[in-house]
């Protein structure tokens, strides 16, 4: 079996799409540099907000004469002409793997857009070749730059907000949490109830259910909570500039009295942590299986799992994350060639329902869909885990299988 | 310019009296419209029985023919090879491709009569050599037939485009064999053509067995197109496929359009008669029967509006005269451009009916212009006039639906009809890849 070759697995999402998520509803303008047609995957497969609502997402539709001949002067023409038509709060350009490939100069071009039109615009990036949680990572590092006022091609427009200096209720930003990893399953709208009813306020949502205006009010807040690794870079930022320490973790279910209060502690000591890091006590639990998906949800429904079925699931994180995010047994591997010789000695597997096919018959499989990793074809079915109903039809579900 | 964005005249759309032919609207940053019935690359491939599918490409490409396949149900004949960053600059790629394909031919469960092979954008750059690729592929595994084919968006404008290169390699791949004079092909169709029409029933009707990849479900029934003496096509990307298939194996290539008109219908049905040795027909009852219907829809119908797109039927302008030289109200026609083929019926609409509204489809603007401006009940023909107008009256139709002739302007009547009397969901109709093929999404 060879590296990169998929005799039958889906491949996850890329970086250029992950960029489109993140700044989906803040009203700007993204331009993927690609070929004509490029952009139909991200709005049929990874987009679910595509038929509501009206981002500005076009594709600059390159041709070989251009690219040959790096004539940027219909692209520059192209994209200029439509910020001024469309006015959009900023316009953010990604480079696909062709105008990586050919050094595109697209922080020049990005420079002359904003300039021509007077429309903040830059570029970061991507180059179709990595995931889709990379993408999230720069685009909301991106973001944090221009909300703490130190992104010099995306200047903010109004006064970095301050925190309150009068006692107030524990203000929180979620950092992190796009289609790809949360689909549009009510999951944004749990997690804020559960902050509600934990007494903390929502200061602001990176990026769904959100405004840019509201993601400007972030360095207002208390404290940060990473819901994946693509929040991470707004996080570090967030803390650099503003003094904002974090939390990482998802409020699965049976994780959210902890989760509270270690947002509460964290926010009082600004000592940064990740929750499932806080506990690893292996040893303790029974062997159960591997779970499969993004490294931040992967591990926090792990540790969750370990509360309510004293099993263990080893993680495998199949795109981008840091080593400084993963528990000790935590697994990296995204070929077929890999990801065999790992399932063929689980007993139990969580994960995408298309990695179903290279199962052996003898482990039990729990599907998870994952909308970057399925997009839209399972997206009915992917649950709402912050939710307890949802929790718990899903263990119910784990335990219906392995009994 | 009808429409102004933030005070600004728009560009995409105008009167149709008001356009130029044949790029209807400028070229600029495209918009995807979320009317999803088309057919890809995959749909088209996936109906060669016994084939497999490879794509060498990034991930950003090669997710969306995997999630095609996957919607189809059909992951257990695609596979694919990630290029990552590394391999632009390290990496022998003829190497790679060999050894990546031999290795996934060598863990299907069964080998593939035939393997479709889809480099990308990238590997015209790379200045890979696929003659030698193929010639140790073709070695290595004898038993199978490579198809060369591209998924190289980037030279579509200019070139053969994607879709022409793997219906060209398909019908490549017919064994030559003696040709029976009363043996028939269509090729390039996605969809199959109404056996009720009179195209198709041409040939069963006078003892000829017409054959259609489409209907075929092994790989040795598509060889036997090979005897076929006489290719039909109507699909625009079947040009280069029938004239290399006609030079090849010697049969005598025919295009018949699609057309809505029944002089050109009668007049390409004729065509086909000749090609068959028989004499003309005048086609009376049929375009009778075809104008009775239109006559039933129309009375139903009156002055509602009605709006057609571009990928609903191949020649939206021939369709738009039928329409509006039978009495029927049309408004808007969706299409960004106009096809050879269509130009006598784009201009004669301009001198007729010049104040329909021609609209854009993929341009910018086309994000943000109101959606659902009609005051009354409009009926739209098409998911993407169906989309833009916001109307549940629509004809779910996708490169015509396999209707052909005058039968085929019948049953599109019927339709309309019942999609006037008849509200369906939109979003739910046109999210659907490959209208008309298997669809797994739950």
């Amino acid at each position: 079996m060879l590296n990169q070759t998929a005799r039958i697995i889906s491949t996850y999402s890329a970086d250029t799409f992950g960029v489109c998520s993140t700044f989906f509803e803040l009203g700007g303008m993204i331009v993927i540099h690609d070929p004509s047609g490029c952009n139909s995957t991200y709005t049929t497969h990874d987009e679910p907000r595509w038929y509501t609502q009206d981002a500005k997402i076009y594709v600059s539709a390159l041709n070989e004469q251009d690219a040959v001949l790096g004539r940027d002067e219909r692209f520059l023409k192209d994209v200029i002409e439509t910020v001024r038509q469309q006015q959009p709060r900023f316009v953010c350009l990604i480079p696909s793997q062709i105008a990586f490939l050919l050094s595109t100069d697209m922080k020049a071009l990005a420079k002359i857009v904003a300039e021509k039109t007077g429309v903040p615009a830059f570029t970061l990036p991507t180059n179709s070749m990595h995931y889709y949680e990379r993408g999230i990572y720069l685009a909301m590092e991106k973001l944090a730059r221009h909300v703490t006022g130190t992104a010099e091609d995306w200047p903010r427009e109004t006064p970095r907000p301050k925190k309150p200096s009068a006692p107030h209720q524990c203000a929180v930003n979620l950092l992190g949490i796009t289609p790809q990893d949360f689909s549009i399953n009510g999951s944004d709208a749990s997690i804020r109830s559960w902050l509600d009813r934990e007494g903390f306020s929502v200061q602001s949502c990176w990026s769904l259910g959100t405004t840019l205006q509201s993601i400007e009010t972030a360095p207002a807040a208390d404290v940060n909570l990473v819901l994946s690794y693509g929040g991470l870079g707004a996080a570090r930022v967030l803390q650099e500039v503003c003094g904002i320490p974090y939390v990482i973790g998802v409020p699965m279910a049976p994780l959210q009295e902890e989760l509270a209060k270690a947002l509460r502690e964290t926010a009082e000591t600004g000592h940064t942590r990740a929750l499932y890091l806080s506990y690893s006590p292996y040893d303790d639990f029974e062997e159960s299986g591997l779970l499969i998906g993004e490294s931040v949800y992967a591990q926090s429904l792990s540790y969750a799992l370990e509360q309510k079925t004293n099993r263990h699931y080893t993680c495998i994180i199949p795109m981008e994350t840091e080593p400084i995010l993963l528990r000790q047994d935590t697994l990296r591997a995204t070929d077929e060639k890999d990801l065999q010789p790992l399932f063929d000695q689980a007993k139990d597997i969580l994960g995408d329902p298309m990695y179903a096919p290279i199962l052996p018959e003898t482990a039990r499989f729990i599907p998870l869909p994952h909308e970057g990793f399925s997009g839209r074809l399972y997206e009915p079915k992917i649950p709402n885990l912050i939710d307890a109903e949802g929790f718990s039809s899903f263990l119910a579900q784990i335990k219906g299988a392995s009994s | 310019m009808l429409q102004k964005i933030n005070g600004r005249p728009s560009a995409a759309c105008q009167l149709l009296k008001d356009a130029h032919y044949p790029s209807l609207f400028p070229s600029t940053l495209e918009f995807s419209p979320p009317a999803r019935g088309t057919w890809n690359i995959v749909h088209t491939g996936m109906q060669l029985p016994e084939s497999h599918q490879i794509y060498i490409c990034a991930s950003g490409c090669v997710r969306g023919v995997v999630l095609t396949a996957a919607e189809m149900g059909a992951m257990d004949r695609f596979s694919t090879i990630e290029i990552h960053e590394n391999d632009l600059v390290d990496k022998d790629n003829e190497a790679f491709l060999i050894e990546g394909i031999s290795d996934i031919l060598a863990r299907l469960p069964k080998l593939p009569r035939a393997v479709f092979v889809f480099p990308a954008c990238v590997h015209h750059f790379l200045g890979v050599n696929f003659r030698y690729v193929y010639r140790v592929l073709r070695a290595r595994w004898p038993q199978i037939d490579f198809l060369e084919c591209f998924m190289d968006p980037i030279r579509q404008t200019r070139s053969i485009t994607p879709e022409q290169r793997e219906r060209r390699e398909i019908y490549r791949q017919l064994r030559k064999r003696p040709l029976n004079p009363r043996a028939a092909n269509l090729l390039s169709s996605n969809l199959p053509t109404d056996p009720d029409s009179e195209l198709v029933r041409l040939f069963t009707d006078n003892g000829w067995i017409l054959r259609d990849m489409t209907t075929c479900r092994t790989y040795d029934e598509f060889q036997q197109m090979g005897e076929g003496s006489l290719d039909l096509w109507y699909h625009p990307f079947g040009g280069p496929a029938a004239a290399e298939d006609a030079k090849r194996r010697g049969a005598v290539s025919l295009y018949v359009g699609q057309p809505w008109r029944p002089a050109e219908i009668k007049e390409s049905l004729n065509a086909v008669r000749r090609a068959m040795h028989l004499p003309a027909s005048d086609w009376a009852e049929a375009a009778a029967r075809a104008k009775q219907a239109l006559d039933r829809a129309k009375k139903l119908l009156g002055t509602t509006p009605i709006a057609l797109d571009y990928a609903a039927v191949f020649r939206p302008f021939s369709l738009a005269r039928l329409l509006v030289e039978s009495g029927f109200r049309v408004t808007k026609i969706y299409a960004d451009s106009c096809m050879p083929d269509d130009a006598e019926d784009f201009r004669w609409l301009q001198q007729n009916a010049g104040t329909i509204e021609l609209w854009a489809t993929k341009h910018p603007d086309m994000r943000l212009l109101r959606r659902g401006s009609e005051k009354g009940p409009l009926l739209a023909i098409g998911q993407k006039a169906a989309y833009f107008n916001q109307t549940k009256h629509f004809v779910n139709l996708i490169e015509g639906g396999g209707l052909y002739g005058f039968t085929g302007i019948a049953k599109l009547a019927e339709r309309m009809v019942d999609a006037f009397r008849q509200e369906k969901p939109i979003e739910e109709n046109i999210r659907t890849k490959g209208l008309g093929g298997p669809c797994c999404l739950c």
